[in-house]
């Protein structure tokens, strides 16, 4: 009775509602279409449909699980360097973001007060902008007879047009363009909010400036570092337009390889065993990021 | 004091050089799509060729109206379910499930791209075999777009929802208001800031997205990143110029208006908040 009586009180208040919407919404947009991935990543070719999985023996139904997919995963090289060189392309970056970033942030958070809001909506702006045109955008810079090479030899400072395009350097020139605001942001929101007092006491105690920053500054902004990192090496492993644009065809990327599975090879099971695979790379990271996030929401 | 300002001097230098390499390509663009030469990289003079080629491109032109179309709707979906997944796990702290609710609204937010597009593309065509519908097409780049824009909506509305002061339901409640009136009377028209800049925010991540739209999409429907990028693998084109240099004036324009716009919503209601104070203090 009470149950029932609840569930009534939950209808009148629109708690069922307000809690019921979004969880239908998330339900049938995101973790179904994960499970139907999973499902038809350990089936064959032919059998993508759930009816063909499941087979009747003695009035039992029957999960037919197919590896194959996952079995030519594990045995051709190609995908396990393929997966290799995306992890490698993303640390790259966000090493190059953090590298970037993190002064910016730094000098940002420092700057005077009114010049604040100007400097960070400078940093959004881009963000705004279209992402596909900023990338072709690099593309006009880059080829061979791109803006930069034009400029450089009409200066006479080179000869023959330097190689930058489709090669791991336009590769990653695009993502650390694309990914630096991810970094920014987060490390900026850190480091603004940071006690000054700390530094001033140091100082006091005669720690020298540079000694201060790493004892104290980078330490307190280590929820910063780890948002920021994650927030670029998590879409940066699966990227696929930059690769696409601006890699070339000798740049290994995992992205690149889930696409050509399954829109020139049409091979389901593998775009899909490749997706699975994909998460699971993912997972580690964020199971990484949670637990910080929940060890810093303790210590507050 | 000569490391102060020589540190002064070397920020400044960092930062003109982070923007500098940040708007860079940008101001390239522009200033190529006015250029005469038929070669994107080479200037020769200036010309708006490229521009009235836009206009007679019927193409391009039919994509972004499509890519308007979607990313109007689709943020006006996603503003409506971000808002009601914030205000659920921002006013239920306890129910089952809560847990699975919170990692399915983040998984569009940490997933790459092409991972929830091929996702949401089998499911579509599982729910075709079953019921013959939904045909691939506009409606079904839609749910893409609005399934993204509401875990992003979500993060706005959770952060302004988080700065609201909850005493203000509570006395709302407390002078006999029942939780609709709540929420219609209280709560939505101090969200309101937040809302407009969830839209902005999903309107341009809809107007921006190629690989969702590349997944879901089906013959006769290609929005304007489609069509940009497939003729970008081909090679450079001028007219992609001339549209990234509407493109970015407009966003512009509508970024800097919105900025203004909630700073100037922030400081009224500082103001109404301030004269509350001082009349409750007589």
């Amino acid at each position: 009775m009470a149950k029932i009586q609840s569930f009534f009180t939950s209808l009148s208040t629109g708690r069922l509602a307000v809690i019921g919407v979004p969880y239908f919404w998330f339900l049938l947009l995101a973790a179904i279409p994960l499970l139907i991935v999973l499902k038809i990543s350990l089936s064959e070719m032919e059998s993508t449909s759930i009816s063909n999985m499941i087979n009747w023996s003695q009035g039992w139904p029957r999960l037919t699980l197919n590896f194959a997919s996952y079995q030519f995963l594990a045995t051709d090289s190609l995908y396990f360097k393929t997966y290799l060189s995306s992890i490698k392309y993303a640390v790259i970056t966000t090493l190059l973001c953090l590298a970037i970033g993190y002064p910016f942030a730094y000098y940002m958070a420092r700057s005077p007060k009114h010049m604040q809001p100007t400097l960070l909506m400078l940093i959004m702006l881009p963000f705004w902008t279209s992402f596909l045109l900023r990338i072709y955008a690099w593309k006009t810079l880059l080829v061979s007879n791109g803006v930069i090479n034009n400029i450089l030899i009409s200066l006479h400072i080179i000869d023959t047009p330097i190689e930058m395009m489709n090669n791991s350097f336009s590769l990653l020139l695009g993502m650390v363009y694309s990914y630096l605001p991810f970094m920014i942001l987060p490390l900026y929101a850190n480091l603004t909010k940071m006690d000054m007092r700390y530094l001033e006491a140091a100082a006091d105690l005669g720690t020298s400036p540079f000694k201060a920053f790493w004892l104290i500054t980078v330490p307190l902004s280590k929820a910063g570092i780890v948002a920021g990192s994650m927030l670029v090496f998590i879409p940066a492993v699966g990227e696929y337009v930059i690769p696409e644009l601006l890699g070339g065809s000798s740049t290994l990327m995992i992205g690149r390889v889930l696409w050509d599975e399954f829109f020139s090879n049409n091979d389901w099971p593998m775009a899909s065993a490749v997706a699975i695979v994909m998460i699971l790379l993912i997972l580690v990271p964020m199971g990484v990021y949670n637990k910080a996030q929940a060890k810093q929401v303790e210590g507050r | 004091m000569m490391d102060s300002t020589s540190n002064k001097i070397w920020a400044k230098v960092w930062m003109a050089i982070v923007y500098l390499f940040l708007y860079l390509p940008i101001v390239t663009l522009v200033i190529f799509s006015f250029n005469d030469s038929k070669l994107v990289t080479v200037w020769t003079h200036i010309s708006f060729r490229w521009y009235t080629q836009l206009a007679q491109d019927s193409d391009l032109i039919s994509a972004v109206l499509l890519s308007l179309e979607i990313a109007g709707l689709s943020a006006l979906m996603s503003v409506f379910f971000g808002t009601f997944t914030a205000y659920a796990l921002n006013r239920y702290k306890r129910f089952q499930g809560r847990t699975l609710l919170t990692s399915m609204s983040s998984m569009p937010l940490v997933m790459p791209d092409v991972i929830v597009g091929l996702s949401l593309l089998l499911m579509i065509v599982t729910v075709q075999n079953w019921l013959g519908f939904p045909e691939r097409g506009l409606f079904t780049i839609l749910l893409g777009h609005a399934l993204l824009g509401t875990a992003y909506a979500m993060v706005v509305v959770t952060s302004r929802l988080r700065e609201m002061d909850s005493k203000l339901d509570e006395a709302a409640m407390d002078l006999g208001c029942k939780p609709i009136q709540v929420f219609a009377l209280v709560t939505f028209p101090l969200l309101v800031p937040a809302l407009v800049s969830a839209f902005l925010l999903t309107f341009t991540l809809s107007f921006d997205d190629v690989v969702l739209s590349s997944f879901l999409s089906g013959p006769g429907y290609s929005t304007m990143p489609m069509v940009i990028f497939s003729r970008a693998r081909l090679g450079l084109n001028p007219t992609i110029n001339a549209v990234a240099t509407v493109t970015i004036t407009v966003v512009t324009i509508v970024v800097i208006a919105s900025s203004f716009y909630t700073s100037h919503q922030e400081r009224k209601r500082k103001r109404e908040e301030a004269l509350a104070y001082s009349d409750s203090n007589k």
